[in-house]
């Protein structure tokens, strides 16, 4: 309560001086002073008001202000009467001292929600005719001043999972950046990706055949990254992963873990230049390698190259962008009698051409990794629209041709949309 | 057990070492304090404090619209050699600068540590919304409007306080940034009063904005924002909005448009051909365009093309 008298006294004090002012305006030397002394008593308010501030999100206090005062301005602020204003914030007593302290101290909550409808046939990969597809809630927040935390739990629709939760210590020495915990791996792009910020509905056909379809590479481990100086303004950053070695489930598996030695591990070279302020170019190397489910002495590799390059002129980056991508991903996977070499790739391109509306399309290709001689192709167009930043409607037309000849023709309409503060998501 | 133990061991060290064997040994903290700006406008105020005893280089560009910059990696290596991150803060750069602090590996400048300075603490902020508030408003800023650079007593109050800091993190040179605050401080009085001269004919007029981004500037000169392009903050124009506002310019007089240089110049066009009415591209930040240079520079600019139209459209 300190600072409000104090930004009382100084208010009185300037109204004062105002008052004072008016009285002395005869003499012209006198209002240049009396001048300077308000703008300086003006300033000492404003940095009193901006301590009080900075007092509040320290001690929790939140936006509002002293619950009696905030309700009472609510009340008279009221807009129209017709319209149902969410009810004006009572002064909630939580159990314990510092209620509303405590509450300012959670986390930041967001809710994505991620509903799928599905026209056409598809006997390889069955999918409903609607579905929720995914319920993503994201708890973050920042834990002490040496580490934040970042939980995603999402919610299938038989299931609850985690998704990714792990803590990051950002203030390790040396510049490294330590995670630990349950994360997506740093293998390429599209694995790291939540289901929400994919360019697409789905994800490529190399990824569902080679690197554990829609879960991914996504394991509870180590990752330790590090930028490493270059020179001509190259950013460069490695990170090395260490993981449990369970990934995937059923036809989509790459690791598993049969005994405690059997860990995966997973290497990631990230490559990024500007080449101009509105283009940039990003290329990633990848390694992972881990036990398949037939034991400990079946080793699965996977090698990755991926290529991004992006473009977004500044004075128009909320009308326009482009987005060009691809990754190559070869598997080496030892099983009986022979070990298979299986290759997949996909190429995608995605164009803002106004300040809601994008386009895309995708080239997909891919063998499968357990009958490298059996290849999958396919292609998609996509069409999105924002209606603002929090949600998206997007209709995708998919064609596959699945190794044997089965031929397919898809129509996904997918509506995404997002509740609270879901954090910025990474480059 | 052991095995077991000695062999996660030892792919946790190769994995370890293969990151730790590529980096150099880290560069002997050179002398000039590094100063790395969320915007251009707080990278113009730190450079008229800090002098030659700096260098600073601001992340988003003057013509930038910085609620959407992109979090490039680039920016990663400048924050990495940063002593100080200035922001703008009232959650303006929430949706690009988080992460960016997280990944650069750079301890002083965390939220919350020395080298973290939120720019709002020094200023007057306005619009800080009272009671509940809704995504249904548009992008609110929960915490009160973010672009309090406009309003030239802000720029004086912000360049003490970044004063402040920089004798705090180098000592040696206090006196040095502390002098040229005072410096600052004069010269912004004297073309403040120029300013404020130009502007007085024209207290009061009503204006429409692109983006409710000229609070502070319009109370500062005295101008009256009766309205905006965007029918809720971050919300593109809406056809029957537009009507709405092509009618209230007609009734109440309004003959100008302020539009930010990021912003689609189709809708304000359209809206100042119908009521009759003038657009003016202002800026919000330094170095919207080339020449404007310094926190000077902005208003020059600003208020020249402002008086001037004012003049044309009486």
């Amino acid at each position: 309560m300190k600072p409000f008298t104090l930004v009382c006294v100084v208010t009185l004090f300037a109204v004062g001086a105002c008052a004072q002012q008016g009285n002395t305006a005869s003499s012209g030397q006198d209002t240049a002073a009396l001048e300077q002394k308000v703008r300086d008593l003006e300033d000492r308010l404003v940095a009193l008001e901006g301590q009080v501030r900075v007092l509040k999100a320290q001690a929790g206090q939140a936006p509002a202000a002293t619950p009696g005062a905030t309700s009472a301005e609510t009340a008279s602020q009221t807009p129209a009467p017709g319209e149902s204003v969410a009810a004006a914030p009572s002064p909630v007593s939580l159990g314990g001292a510092g209620g509303s302290a405590a509450k300012a101290l959670n986390p930041d909550i967001s809710m994505i929600g991620d509903f799928v409808s599905y026209a056409g046939g598809n006997s390889i990969r069955p999918s409903p005719a609607l579905e929720m597809h995914e319920s993503e809630l994201g708890v973050q927040a920042i834990i002490d001043p040496y580490a934040r935390g970042d939980f995603f739990l999402t919610f299938g629709e038989t299931g609850v999972g985690v998704e990714e939760g792990y803590i990051t210590f950002t203030a390790l020495p040396g510049s490294f950046v330590a995670r630990v915990g349950k994360m997506r791996s740093a293998f390429g792009k599209v694995n790291g990706m939540h289901n929400h910020v994919l360019p697409f509905v789905d994800r490529p056909l190399v990824s569902q055949n080679l690197v554990g379809g829609e879960d991914g590479i996504d394991d509870a481990g180590l990752s330790v990254e590090r930028i490493i100086p270059f020179p001509k303004g190259i950013f460069l950053s490695a990170t090395g992963q260490v993981f449990r070695g369970d990934s995937g489930a059923g036809d989509e598996l790459v690791f598993q873990s049969h005994q405690k030695s059997d860990v995966s591990t997973v290497a990631h070279l990230r490559g990024y230049g500007d080449l101009n302020e509105s283009t940039n170019l990003e290329l990633g190397l990848s390694y992972a390698r881990g036990h398949n489910e037939l034991g400990t002495n079946f080793i699965t590799s996977l090698y990755g190259v991926d290529a991004t390059v992006r473009w977004k002129p500044l004075r128009r980056a909320i009308y326009h962008s482009f987005v060009g991508r691809s990754e190559f991903i070869w598997s080496q996977r030892q099983q009986a009698p022979f070990e298979q070499r299986a290759f997949g790739m996909y190429g995608s391109a995605e164009y803002q051409f106004h300040r809601r509306w994008f386009v895309g399309g995708r080239y997909d290709w891919s063998d499968r990794p357990r009958e490298a001689n059996l290849t999958d192709k396919g292609g998609s167009a996509i069409l999105t629209y924002w209606p603002s930043e929090f949600s998206q409607i997007r209709g995708q037309y998919r064609y596959t041709d699945y190794a044997g000849n089965h031929k397919t023709n898809e129509l996904l309409l997918q509506l995404l949309f997002s509740l609270g503060a879901h954090g910025a998501h990474p480059f | 057990m052991n095995r077991v133990f000695s062999r996660a061991g030892s792919l946790l060290a190769v994995a370890v070492t293969m990151t730790a064997c590529l980096f150099s040994p880290s560069i002997a903290a050179a002398k000039k304090l590094n100063v790395i700006t969320a915007t251009t406008d707080l990278a113009a105020l730190v450079q008229e404090v800090g002098g030659d005893k700096i260098n600073v280089e601001s992340m988003a560009k003057g013509y930038q619209d910085p609620h959407f910059v992109e979090a490039k990696p680039s920016f990663l290596l400048k924050l990495r050699q940063a002593d100080l991150l200035v922001v703008v803060g009232l959650q303006l750069e929430i949706g690009w600068l988080p992460p960016l602090i997280t990944q650069c590996g750079n301890s002083r400048i965390q939220v919350g540590a020395n080298g973290y300075l939120d720019a709002s603490q020094f200023a007057e902020i306005l619009e800080i919304p009272q009671g509940a508030i809704t995504r249904a408003m548009g992008d609110v800023h929960p915490l009160g409007n973010p672009h309090y650079w406009l309003d030239p007593d802000n720029g004086r109050r912000v360049a003490k306080g970044i004063a402040a800091k920089l004798a705090e993190m180098d000592s040696e040179d206090a006196a040095y940034f502390q002098q040229r605050d005072q410096d600052f401080e004069r010269r912004l009085a004297e073309a403040d009063k120029k300013w404020l001269a130009a502007m007085a004919p024209y207290r009061g007029r009503k204006v429409i904005t692109y983006h409710n981004s000229a609070p502070n500037f319009a109370h500062h000169f005295g101008l009256n924002v009766v309205g905006f392009v965007e029918p809720r903050p971050g919300i593109p124009p809406t056809p029957s909005h537009t009507l709405e506002v092509i009618n209230m310019m007609k009734r109440d007089h309004v003959k100008l448009i302020m539009v930010e240089p990021y912003f689609d110049r189709k809708t304000p066009d359209s809206i100042a051909r119908e009521s009759g009415g003038t657009v003016v591209e202002y800026l919000p930040s330094v170095g919207g365009v080339k020449e404007v240079t310094t926190y000077f520079q902005l208003f020059d600019y600003d208020i020249a093309l402002l008086t001037k139209a004012f003049q044309a459209n009486p």
